[in-house]
């Protein structure tokens, strides 16, 4: 199972009907790797990222996560990643300590561990004073701080965040990528999509998926030099300048 | 299934229900609204029977048959006309309900034993009201000149019969719809609230949160029938109660077997939510579906007309709706005493679609699209 890869995808298709969302896709994100992946709007990262997570059915092709097949493991890999959607997904009418105890338990962690693992979130993101404040009370920052470390509470191996920052102001989402880099240095690979180009280039590699293809996949500066220009911005409108969906 | 993640999935559910603004005061104020208001309102009971005698006999007994008429609790005489067409034209207006005809030397061909006959039309628009209301006047005609007969020393046309009804002595509808109503109650609570809850998850995205963790479908769905078991209960015993202090009508019967039927049933209507919800995308969608649902449980339920004098075809069809066997339960308890060794093929019907809905409720909830 292991081949160094956390996760390995070939030829990987998902159509609605007539529509392709995911147009055979291949790629490999290494062990510890923070994968950034990018695209327009519609041009289909959030569905592949659910077939990732075992939301959602592959039609064709194979891949694994974490060791394990997406078309048959689904539940395998569910117990050793951490998601966070663009939706915002914790329960808004639970206390911040509430949902962590929830999904932490829901992972199989001990109650011993979910107290000391509690405690350090809190202590880190200097939220002890709001543990029993409704979720849906607190700032959107916070509540993105707090769904990350909901979702990489138990360890993963990976986590696949959807857009986490999306809403948010720069300094804010800088030190959202504190936690991601913190989380990296774990040894958790690090699954993102964004629309921040300027988070592009916090990624060890990147993917730009355009009308359900990878059109690049290498590291910033490769790309940079590739397309002979100055900035991620510049790189993704070359790349994606030719889609045809989005909106 | 794990026992600690359903604890914590359990806890989840009662602190979401709690912290909801709406639902609690729901769950209290509703039985409150039903069992205070229906009972009186929602009966089959027919009054102010108007009735417009045309007396073409004028004699004394005519008139007393008016008069008796009129005395009568349920009917009142609102006009002595002469003529069938006038009194046709107040029936037209809506002033009065039936027309009772007293043909010319009515009294006179009695005495001379002549089998004389009075005529009673009635308006057919309200099927209950001009039936019923026909038989009282007839009734109350036919005790007028029976005992007009006797006086004056002549046999008695008519046998006499003498009425009893058992087990619900004053046929009282009340006593017939309150047993009842807690049906409707848990069809509408238990029904409801796990679609709601289930469907909002959908649309607030939480539960992509919950799929995309380890647990297991069938705890995760076991952790949204189970709270309303409990709320099932809760609603039998406000209902319960309120039929005792208000209504004064305590069940004959255990009320263990008014429980378990409870819980059964919230799990039959639990069970039937999660999977409309587990079907639908938004509220919207899973309101009208569950909408559906209960307007066929209600009409063909047994709730208001009974199942015997449905047509044949129907009668078969009840089979399949799971508050026929409720309701069944809830009035035999209620009003007749009967305990679950009387009541086994309905219990034995409940459990049945409980665990047939709750299976379908797990197999159709899915983790991934």
């Amino acid at each position: 199972m292991d081949n160094g890869f956390a996760i390995s995808v070939r030829n990987l298709v998902k159509g609605f009907g007539g529509f392709t969302a995911v147009d055979n896709i291949s790629f490999d994100v290494r062990r510890g790797e923070i994968f950034g992946f990018l695209g327009a709007n519609g041009a289909g990262k959030t569905t592949a990222m659910r077939m990732l997570c075992g939301l959602s059915c592959p039609t064709s092709g194979s891949g694994t996560v974490a060791g394990y097949d997406i078309a048959r493991q689904a539940e395998e890999i569910k117990r050793h990643i951490g998601y966070m959607s663009q939706k915002f997904s914790l329960y808004g009418d639970l206390t911040v300590s509430e949902n962590l105890t929830l999904f932490s338990t829901v992972y199989g962690m001990s109650d011993k561990d979910i107290r000391l693992k509690s405690d350090m979130i809190f202590k880190t993101l200097e939220m002890e004073e709001m543990k029993n404040c409704l979720v849906k009370d607190i700032p959107v920052g916070w509540k993105q701080k707090l769904a990350f470390s909901a979702a990489t509470m138990h360890a993963p191996d990976v986590v696949f965040l959807d857009e986490p920052t999306g809403g948010v102001d720069p300094v804010t989402r800088r030190k959202f990528w504190e936690l991601i880099y913190q989380a990296s240095s774990q040894g958790i690979t690090i699954f993102v999509t964004t629309h921040y180009l300027d988070e592009a280039e916090y990624c060890n590699r990147i993917s730009i998926m355009v009308d359900g293809r990878i059109k690049a996949l290498d590291s910033p500066e490769n790309l940079k030099k590739e397309y002979a220009s100055g900035t991620m911005d510049e790189v993704f409108r070359i790349v994606a300048k030719d889609a045809k969906r989005g909106d | 299934m794990n026992l600690r993640i359903l604890k914590v999935l359990l806890a989840k559910e009662v602190r979401l229900m709690r912290r909801n603004p709406f639902i609690p005061r729901l769950i209290v104020a509703l039985p409150f609204m039903a069992m205070l208001i229906l009972p009186l309102v929602a009966n089959f009971d027919v009054r102010n029977v108007g009735v417009t005698v045309v007396d073409n006999d004028c004699t004394e007994l005519s008139r007393r048959i008016a008069a008796n008429m009129d005395a009568a609790g349920f009917l009142s005489v609102k006009e002595c006309v002469f003529t069938y067409d006038e009194a046709l034209q107040t029936v037209e207006n809506g002033e009065s309900d039936a027309i009772l005809v007293i043909p010319p030397g009515y009294s006179a061909d009695l005495l001379k034993g002549r089998n004389p006959q009075l005529s009673l039309d009635a308006n057919g628009v309200d099927a209950i009201k001009g039936m019923l209301g026909s038989r009282y006047a007839a009734i109350s005609a036919t005790q007028t000149v029976s005992r007009w007969l006797s006086e004056q020393g002549l046999p008695l046309a008519v046998p006499h019969v003498n009425i009893l009804n058992y087990y619900n002595p004053t046929l009282d509808f009340r006593n017939y719809m309150i047993p009842a109503l807690m049906v409707v109650l848990i069809i509408i609570i238990c029904g409801f609230l796990p679609t709601l809850n289930l469907v909002s998850e959908k649309e607030t995205g939480t539960i992509e949160a919950m799929n995309v963790t380890p647990v297991g479908k069938f705890t995760f769905v076991l952790s949204k029938l189970i709270p309303y078991w409990v709320v099932g209960i809760l609603v039998v015993t406000l209902g319960m109660l309120i039929g005792w202090l208000v209504y004064g009508l305590v069940p004959a019967g255990n009320v263990g077997c008014i429980y378990l039927a409870a819980v059964l049933f919230s799990l039959v209507m639990s069970g039937l939510g999660v999977t409309i919800a587990n079907k639908s995308s938004t509220i919207l969608q899973s309101i009208f579906v569950m909408f559906a649902f209960i307007m066929i449980f209600q009409l063909m339920g047994g709730l208001f007309t009974p199942i015997p004098s449905m047509p044949h075809w129907a009668q078969y069809m009840t089979y399949a709706v799971p508050p026929r066997f409720f309701i069944e339960i809830m009035r035999a308890v209620y009003l007749k005493g009967a305990g679950i060794s009387d009541l086994w093929p309905q219990y034995l019907a409940l459990s049945g679609f409980a665990l047939f809905l709750c299976l379908v409720a797990a197999l159709t909830y899915k983790k991934r699209a």
